[in-house]
């Protein structure tokens, strides 16, 4: 039985790639603000700039959109460059160089260019941070053919996935959360996983119900399917990991089992990721087989609140889960 | 000159100024190299007649942005450039693809949507990329390839490699926010890298007295402590000294230059037309005056006059250009386009396994 020392949490398994890839490939620099700083980005940076020194960990201007550019081009250039935004929000001044630059180059190109770079943004919700400190933007990226976008869930994926990321040579949306942070496993060695291999994965089995998220949200399904087991419905759980290009066929085949389907998600409804599962789960199997309708729990269509009274309501728990789900089983 | 130059440009007084008027001194320049600076310019023209004629006549289907007046610049900046340097461009990028010596049938394949042309169909006169020969890409949003061309130019620095980053850009390209962030980025980190701002005088349709209090937009470099140089881009030769003196600096330590050139294109905005008296602050007769100044007759001027070539030596230039390009166009135009699996097949790296 491994012990708690034996575990490596999912900011310091971020770390270890870093150094992974800053070891291995020495094309490999980090360009972002707050590289320098010891709180920016949790504990998922502490001191590489020490060890591997700051012309590849890049501290920079307040500059979003031009040290992005910069990634992009130096990718071009035959680097493979991981840029760092430590709120999501803040990557917006950068959409240019992502959506027409990253992420059309090699289509443009006749594919004779890639411009590898992985854009590294964290979301960074809770803490009355209030609306500009807190968007879980993911479907804007997942909508734009030439990404890939990747959210790991759990400690070995935050690693192995930033590493599959930075070697896959697409740009890669890459997206981790604080509210993981804590979260530990005994992780083995590094893996060079092929990123294009890569796709949803179940990661509790049942029979009943069929929770489907990423990132954050798969911890929310992981946690309210113990207890609906306790209220005897069988939760199978589905972290989605690579939200583009979406492999959505092993959710459908979850569903074709259980007949009932919940979509979480934690960015908005509208036009959201919880509503592209649904849609391509309902587009691959047969109406009869639902048992309900699809039902999707997102946020509530308002940017977030500050204050705690609101922000308390505003994310969905472990217990809005549950509460939704036994609702469903209910005549 | 420069600094007389500058204050002129930036006062507004430039376009009726003879300082852009003055003859070109070619004393310290080779026959051999004078005729090949004239021989790539004319080839651009030819090529961009060519292409303006085939695009009012309906063979091109996309819009084309011609740069023709302004091919003394990237003819007298790629003259100091290497394969392995780091070219980037936007949407007025032709002469400063075919500078580098990028095969004009290539070109006129993309423009027809073929699949042997640069970018193999899929970019059209956009989207053009030939990095063997340097270009790695312009595309048309103002300013997107700017930082691009920065991250270029760090990459160079980091691998050692002594290549130098050329982003070119116009004077609305200016007005963009991520051009302030990148001279700043590139002066902070110590990049090789030469920003090349065309100031044609006119972003789309407007006139930059429309646009900006001061008309010098080198004043931008000064901002970030760049090193600058104002020059008369039809002047291939003040061109091609300045962009000497400041790539070499740029190759030698590692530190941007910022290289602004005064010009005018002959056609308007996009595609055949010239843009005259139809909303916009350009007439005939202004348009008529920048004719007189054309760069390749600027440059032919110099060369009689110093019987460097004799008129029928350059009357034997335009015979062999303009064969290359009826040649040249006729193969494009007969190429294959893409097949339907392309359309797929690029956008990621891995599909085309």
């Amino acid at each position: 039985m491994s012990t708690e020392k034996d575990m490596t949490d999912y900011g310091t398994a971020i770390r270890d790639a870093f150094a992974y890839l800053l070891t291995k490939h020495p094309e490999v620099f980090v360009i972002g603000q707050g590289l320098w700083s010891p709180w920016y980005v949790g504990n998922s940076m502490t001191k590489l700039d020490q060890e591997f020194g700051i012309a590849r960990i890049i501290d920079t201007p307040v500059s979003e959109s031009a040290c992005t550019g910069a990634a992009v081009g130096a990718a071009l250039a035959g680097m493979k460059p991981i840029v760092v935004h430590p709120r999501m929000d803040f990557m917006l001044y950068a959409m240019d160089s992502i959506v027409n630059e990253a992420a059309k180059w090699s289509s443009m190109m006749g594919g004779q260019a890639n411009p590898g770079v992985t854009i590294r943004s964290i979301i960074n919700r809770g803490g009355e941070q209030g609306a500009q400190h807190s968007q879980a933007l993911h479907a804007w990226f997942a909508h734009v053919p030439g990404l890939r976008v990747v959210m790991p869930s759990t400690a070995a994926d935050a690693r192995d996935l930033l590493i599959a990321s930075v070697l896959s040579g697409d740009p890669v949306i890459y997206i981790d959360d604080r509210w993981l942070y804590a979260e530990k496993e005994v992780l083995g060695p590094v893996k060079e996983i092929d990123l294009h291999s890569q796709g949803p994965k179940i990661v509790r089995t049942g029979t009943d119900v069929t929770l489907a998220g990423a990132g954050y949200s798969t911890k929310l399904c992981l946690d309210a399917a113990v207890e609906l087991d306790k209220q005897g419905i069988s939760a199978e759980v589905v972290d989605i990991r690579i939200l583009n290009p979406f492999k959505p066929e092993l959710i459908a085949e979850s569903v074709t089992k259980t007949g009932r389907l919940f979509a979480i998600d934690g960015g908005w409804e509208t036009s959201g990721f919880a509503g592209e599962i649904i849609a391509s789960v309902v587009e691959r199997i047969r109406p009869e087989l639902f048992k309900i309708s699809p039902q999707r729990i997102t946020l509530p269509a308002s940017p977030a609140p500050s204050s705690r009274a609101l922000e308390d309501i505003y994310y969905p728990k472990v217990e809005t889960l549950v509460q939704r789900v036994v609702t469903s089983f209910k005549p | 000159m420069n600094s007389k130059l500058r204050q002129a440009l930036a006062s507004g007084e430039i376009e009726n100024s003879p300082i852009i008027d003055e003859e070109l001194d070619i004393s310290a320049l080779s026959s051999k190299d004078l005729t090949e600076q004239l021989t790539s310019m004319i080839r651009i023209r030819q090529a961009e007649v060519k292409i303006a004629e085939m695009r009012r006549d309906g063979h091109v289907g996309g819009p084309v942005h011609l740069g023709a007046g302004q091919e003394a610049i990237a003819v007298g900046i790629s003259s100091h450039l290497r394969k392995s340097d780091r070219v980037f461009s936007a949407h007025r990028s032709h002469a400063h693809l075919l500078a580098l010596g990028t095969d004009v049938r290539k070109l006129f394949a993309e423009l027809l949507g073929k699949s042997t042309g640069l970018t193999h169909g899929m970019g059209g006169s956009m989207h053009l990329w030939d990095q063997p020969n340097g270009f790695y890409g312009s595309v048309p949003i103002v300013a997107g390839t700017v930082p691009l061309a920065v991250g270029a130019g760090l990459a160079a620095k980091m691998q050692q490699s002594g290549d130098v980053a050329v982003a070119y850009f116009g004077d609305g390209a200016a007005e963009e926010g991520v051009v302030q962030e990148s001279l700043n980025l590139a002066s902070q980190l110590g990049i090789p890298i030469l920003f090349v701002c065309e100031n044609n005088f006119f972003s789309s349709h407007m006139h930059i007295s429309q646009r900006q209090p001061i008309h010098s937009v080198a004043r931008f470099a000064e901002a970030n402590n760049i090193d600058s140089e104002v020059v008369d881009g039809n002047n291939v030769v003040s061109v091609s000294e300045a962009a000497a003196r400041l790539i070499s600096q740029s190759r030698a330590k590692n530190v941007p230059g910022f290289l602004e050139v005064v010009t005018f294109r002959h056609y308007g905005h996009v595609d055949w037309r010239e843009d005259i008296d139809v909303g916009v602050n350009r007439s005939a007769s202004e348009v008529e005056k920048w004719k007189s100044r054309d760069p390749i007759n600027r440059l032919k001027h110099a060369i009689l006059e110093k019987k460097f070539l004799t008129d029928s030596e350059i009357e034997s230039i335009y015979l062999n250009i303009n064969s290359e390009i009826e040649v040249a166009w006729k193969q494009a135009a007969s190429d294959p386009y893409p097949a339907e699996s392309e359309l797929l097949r690029t956008v990621y790296k891995e599909v085309r396994k």
